[in-house]
This record gives C-alpha cells, sequence and structure tokens, in this order.
C-alpha cells in the first residue's frame, strides 16, 4: 500500500512521461534538473531573444488546457492579461490541491520542483508579470519547505531576481502556505487568501486578469500547467498537440485512486484509452470489476464502468461520455460499493467545505447531505430521489463559484446512473451490495 | 503602550519573514503564516494570541478572528499533545481510511473532536490531504504526514508516541 518510495524504477510514473519523466525520487534538485536539461527552454527564450507574444502564440498552437481542473485553454488566459498595462502585474501558481481523488501537484513539487519555477519565469515573461506566488496546499508542510528550499536554489543560481541571466528581465517567486480550506482552490478565494482574508471567492467579471491579487492584474494556472511549459517552449506548440491530440495536447498527469492494486500517479498522452491506464495501476484489486468510476475529481459526474471502459482519457472525449476530465483524478470503484454510501461521504464534504457565502450553495449542500444521509440510514421516502434533482438543479449555475455546481453534478450523476441502488435503500431500508466503504 | 510580548522574539523574527514576501502596505498578507506560527509555539489560538496577530499586523482583530476560524488547521480550542487527523473522504475510505479510523477510535477512546482525557491526544476527521494514493493518510500536528497507515502502522505509531 501507498505510492512508490524512491528511488523509483525507471518510467514509475509511464513510459510517455514529460513532467515526470527521468525521476527518481531523488534528483528533485536544482543541479538534477539541469542534468535532465532543465532551464534550457528559459535559456532559449533569452538567446533568442524570443518575444513575449510569441511564447504566448506557441503556447495556444500548443492546445495546453488548464490542468486544475476547468481545462480553460492557456495561451488564452494569458493573452487576457493586458500587454499595455504599466503597473504590477502578478502571476500565481494554484497548488491548493485538495479536490478529493487528486494528488499529482504533490508529486510535481517533490520530486521535481524546478520544473514549475521554469514554467512560471516563462509565463511570467510571457504576460508581463514581474512577480508570482505558488499557493501550497496546507496538509503538505514539509512539501512546502522542500518548494522553499528549491526557490533559494533558483535564487542563487540566477534564474529568479531583477535580472535573470543578465537577459534584462526581472522575476520574483514565493511560496504562501495554505492551512486547509478546500474553497481556496477556486482562483478568487485563493487571491483573497493571499491577501491575508477568508477565501471567499469574487463575483467574476471582472476576472483576474483586470482585477486579480491587490487589484492588479493577476494569471492564475495550476502547477501541473505551468509544469508543462518548459517543452511546449522547447519543442513547439505543434509537437505538444501531437503529443495528444487536437483541441487536447500533451500528456497528462491522472491520479488513480481506490479499488485497484496500484494506486498511483501516471502520466499518459491526451488520448489514450482508459484500459491501459487501469492497467498501468495495476488492475482492479483482487482481480474484481469495475463498477463505476470518477474520471475527474470528486466534483465531476460519475461514470458507469462500462461506459468508462470505452472512454479515451482527453477533454473531449469525457464530455462526451457525460462526465469531465477535471483535475485527473481517477477514482475507482468496484462491484462491492454501495453508491449511496459513497455518494453519502461525497455530499458530507461539500457541505463541510461551502464557504457559507451564497445561499443556495450554503443550505443547499447541507440539505443534500442530511437527505443521502437519511437514505443511506433507511429512512429514505419514495419521493426523495426527485427531491435530489430538484435540490441539486437549484443549487447548480445559482451561486458565485463552481462549489455549489460541484456539490450538484455528483448527486445527480449517481441518483442517474444509480438510481435502482437508491430505491433498493428506500424501499428494503438496506444496501444492496454486501460490502461497505 | 506597553502591551505585552505575547510571543517570543523567535516567533516574530519568522512572522517578519514570511511578510517580506509582499509587497510594502500587504501586510496582512502575513496573517495566515502569523497564525501558524503563533499556534505552533502556543499550541492553540487563544483570543489574546489572536488579538496579538492582529496588532503586530496592524488589522482589525476581527479580521484576524475571521481567517483563524474559516481555514480548518487553526485550532481556537486547546488540543492534545499530538494532534491527529485522518482523511475519511470516498478515495481514501476505498483504500481502508474508514477501518483506520475506526481502529483509532478505539484505540484512544475518543470519538471525532475529542481528546484523551490524559490531555495527550485529539483526533480529528479531516477532509481531502491532496495525498490520495497514500491513503490511510494521517497529519500529526499539522505538519507531519504519515502514509499508508494500516492499523499495525498506527499502533507502532502511536506507541512510539508514548
Amino acid at each position: 500500500m501507498g505510492l512508490p518510495v524512491p528511488p523509483f524504477a525507471a518510467d514509475v510514473f509511464g513510459p510517455d512521461a514529460v513532467i515526470m519523466k527521468g525521476l527518481t525520487g531523488l534528483n528533485w534538485r536544482l543541479k538534477g534538473y539541469e542534468e535532465r536539461g532543465g532551464y534550457q527552454a528559459l535559456k532559449k527564450i533569452f538567446a533568442e531573444k524570443i518575444p513575449p507574444e510569441q511564447v504566448v502564440n506557441e503556447v495556444k498552437k500548443s492546445a495546453l488546457r488548464g490542468r486544475g481542473g476547468a481545462g480553460f485553454p492557456t495561451g488564452l488566459k494569458w493573452s487576457f492579461m493586458p500587454r499595455q498595462y504599466q503597473g504590477q502585474k502578478y502571476l500565481v501558481c494554484n497548488s491548493d490541491e485538495g479536490e478529493p481523488g487528486t494528488f499529482k501537484d504533490r508529486d510535481i513539487l517533490r520530486y521535481n520542483p524546478h520544473i514549475v519555477i521554469e514554467g512560471m519565469i516563462i509565463a511570467g515573461y510571457a504576460t508581463g508579470s514581474s512577480a508570482g506566488y505558488n499557493y501550497i496546499h496546507g496538509e503538505i508542510w514539509d512539501i512546502c519547505e522542500q518548494f522553499e528550499e528549491a526557490l533559494d536554489e533558483a535564487r542563487a543560481a540566477g534564474y529568479l531576481g531583477k535580472n535573470i541571466l543578465g537577459a534584462g528581465f526581472g522575476f520574483e517567486l514565493y511560496a504562501h502556505h495554505g492551512w486547509g480550506a478546500y474553497i481556496c482552490g477556486e482562483e478568487t478565494a485563493l487571491l483573497e487568501s493571499i491577501e491575508g482574508k477568508k477565501g471567499q471567492p469574487r463575483f467574476k467579471p471582472p476576472f483576474p486578469a483586470s482585477y486579480g491579487l491587490y487589484g492588479k492584474p493577476t494569471t492564475v494556472n495550476n502547477t501541473e500547467t505551468f509544469a508543462a511549459v518548459p517543452w511546449i517552449v522547447l519543442n513547439g506548440g505543434e509537437a505538444y498537440v501531437g503529443l495528444g491530440r487536437p483541441n487536447n495536447g500533451g500528456t497528462k498527469i491522472f491520479s488513480v485512486s481506490g479499488d485497484v492494486e496500484r494506486p498511483g500517479n501516471y502520466e499518459v498522452r491526451l488520448g489514450a484509452p482508459f484500459p491501459k491506464l487501469l492497467e498501468m495501476a495495476g488492475g482492479m484489486r483482487g482481480g474484481r470489476t469495475l463498477k463505476a468510476c470518477i474520471p475527474g475529481g470528486s466534483s465531476m459526474p460519475v461514470l458507469p464502468g462500462d461506459l468508462m471502459m470505452v472512454t479515451d482519457l482527453d477533454y473531449d472525449s469525457i464530455a462526451k461520455a457525460g462526465s469531465m476530465l477535471g483535475s485527473g483524478a481517477v477514482i475507482i470503484m468496484d462491484e462491492t460499493r454501495c453508491m449511496v454510501r459513497s455518494l453519502l461521504r461525497l455530499s458530507y464534504f461539500y457541505y463541510e467545505e461551502s464557504c457559507g457565502q451564497c445561499t443556495p450553495c450554503r443550505e443547499g449542500t447541507g440539505w443534500l447531505y442530511r437527505m443521502v444521509h437519511r437514505i443511506e440510514h433507511g429512512r429514505g421516502k419514495p419521493e426523495d430521489l426527485d427531491l435530489l434533482g430538484s435540490i441539486s438543479d437549484n443549487i447548480q449555475g445559482r451561486t458565485i463559484c463552481a462549489l455549489g455546481d460541484a456539490a450538484a453534478l455528483p448527486v445527480k450523476s449517481f441518483v442517474q446512473h444509480f438510481r435502482d441502488e437508491f430505491r433498493y435503500h428506500i424501499e428494503h431500508k438496506k444496501c444492496l451490495v454486501a460490502d461497505y466503504l | 503602550m506597553n502591551a505585552p510580548m505575547v510571543l517570543s522574539p523567535e516567533a516574530l523574527a519568522k512572522i517578519d519573514k514570511a511578510a517580506a514576501k509582499y509587497p510594502p502596505g500587504q501586510r496582512q498578507s502575513a496573517v495566515m503564516a502569523a497564525l501558524a506560527i503563533a499556534q505552533d509555539e502556543k499550541g492553540w489560538l487563544s483570543t489574546e494570541t489572536m488579538d496579538f496577530v492582529a496588532r503586530y499586523l496592524n488589522m482589525p482583530p476581527i479580521a484576524v478572528f475571521e481567517v483563524a476560524s474559516f481555514y480548518g488547521m487553526y485550532d481556537l480550542k486547546p488540543v492534545g499533545t499530538h494532534k491527529l487527523t485522518i482523511c475519511t473522504n470516498l478515495p481514501c475510505a476505498l483504500q481502508g481510511a474508514t477501518g483506520a479510523a475506526e481502529h483509532l477510535k478505539k484505540k484512544l477512546g475518543v470519538r471525532f473532536g475529542e481528546t484523551t482525557a490524559d490531555g495527550r491526544f485529539t483526533l480529528k476527521e479531516g477532509e481531502c490531504m491532496g495525498a490520495c494514493g497514500d491513503a490511510p493518510v494521517l497529519l500529526h500536528n499539522n505538519k507531519r504526514m504519515l502514509c499508508a497507515m494500516t492499523p499495525d502502522k498506527l499502533d507502532a505509531f502511536i506507541e512510539g508516541l508514548k
């Protein structure tokens, strides 16, 4: 049990890995990163005097999409930063990884922190931002400390500072440590949090590119998104698309958890068939059958196992199947798992983590949790299933941020795909399957 | 004004170092770090400690309380010497966390949110720590993450703390 411990066997993250390529678990320091070709993308930009606009265009061409959950085109997001703006602009990395099922940014940061730093320096150059923060999830203290060490190394080597490598571009980067609030993974809540406030999302618009950190133009990207940038600069946007599929460029790290033999992070080319990923994770634990899969983190709709088995792993294919790629957190459930009980735990999570700002979410998440709780405990009524749908509909799309949707989507999809199991609970006051969680 | 120094010079130096990361005039950005540092030193955050942090960062006391009461890892009540937080969210539950949590409750004789009578252990139910592949995951005093904590390993860990 547990993730692999360093030193790793070769290809522990998969043969097609780009971000996680060549990692032993021990070669995270600057020297190791440089030996793997690190900071060459930054040097190339300076040596060839590539203008910022061209970097943005290359990232646009690459079809790199945000790896944190929303899948927004990264190059397009960068182009929203006002180029003529003369004042301070900021770049922020979202490493506040707390979407249940997701644990990829933790591995990127502990085994390859400099790739994030290089990606951020390049993004800073491309967007004209001279300062950045990496917001690191509260529960991973030692990894935050390790990132600070990597920052010290980068500063000492001249990769960070007022005049990086003497090229006339300056960029400062700091770590900001969270302290346990799921909502801070939402980008405007995260900005509020850096400003020293409780993490309640801001109404958008204005978007961070016009009014972000301290009211200044700001770009927020996920850790894995920044980590993809150096390769794109070195090899070109078209080559990156070639790693994946049109509109779904590159590789993606999938965090596989649940009922598999080897839970872990596996980096595959976007468009890879799901059974391949399942095989990399050692297959179903104990040779059991795949009952259900949440392909993109707990906020995304669950899919029945047979549908998942014929779905490819890219943004568009998973959307076509009725869910979303999200953060790439693949939660696997076998035939012994109760879907009511599984949903109950997720519903509790959203109830617990709602920031309380919007009424539909604050009140609705509690209502959903209490209803799923009573169904699970044999006190459900026949009309509850429709009521669950109605409450979900009245949360979804009616809140400032996506947490409302994140609470509603699992409920709707669990009831949609496993309605018989919910009905059985209500009628028989007990569970259809023998085992629980 | 001769307000008492609630925190040690070492703690204040750490807070100053954190505050230096932010632009001039944005000292409030260091409040999360300051509260974590204060909690490390005091064990928990009393009103006196929070008010001191407010004065030190030139913030209204209520603004500090808002932050301290919003983020899950701040303790606004005394906790045991060893605060153990175990994640029971779905991915962890699928990999043995439910059993591990029950084992801990039985072994320590407490429910979630309670402290043992001798004041040594507080048990808390955690939400996603971003380490699901390492389930069951246990956080010791906010800063040390322990992975793949089967009942056997939990026993050995608890014995080691005694």
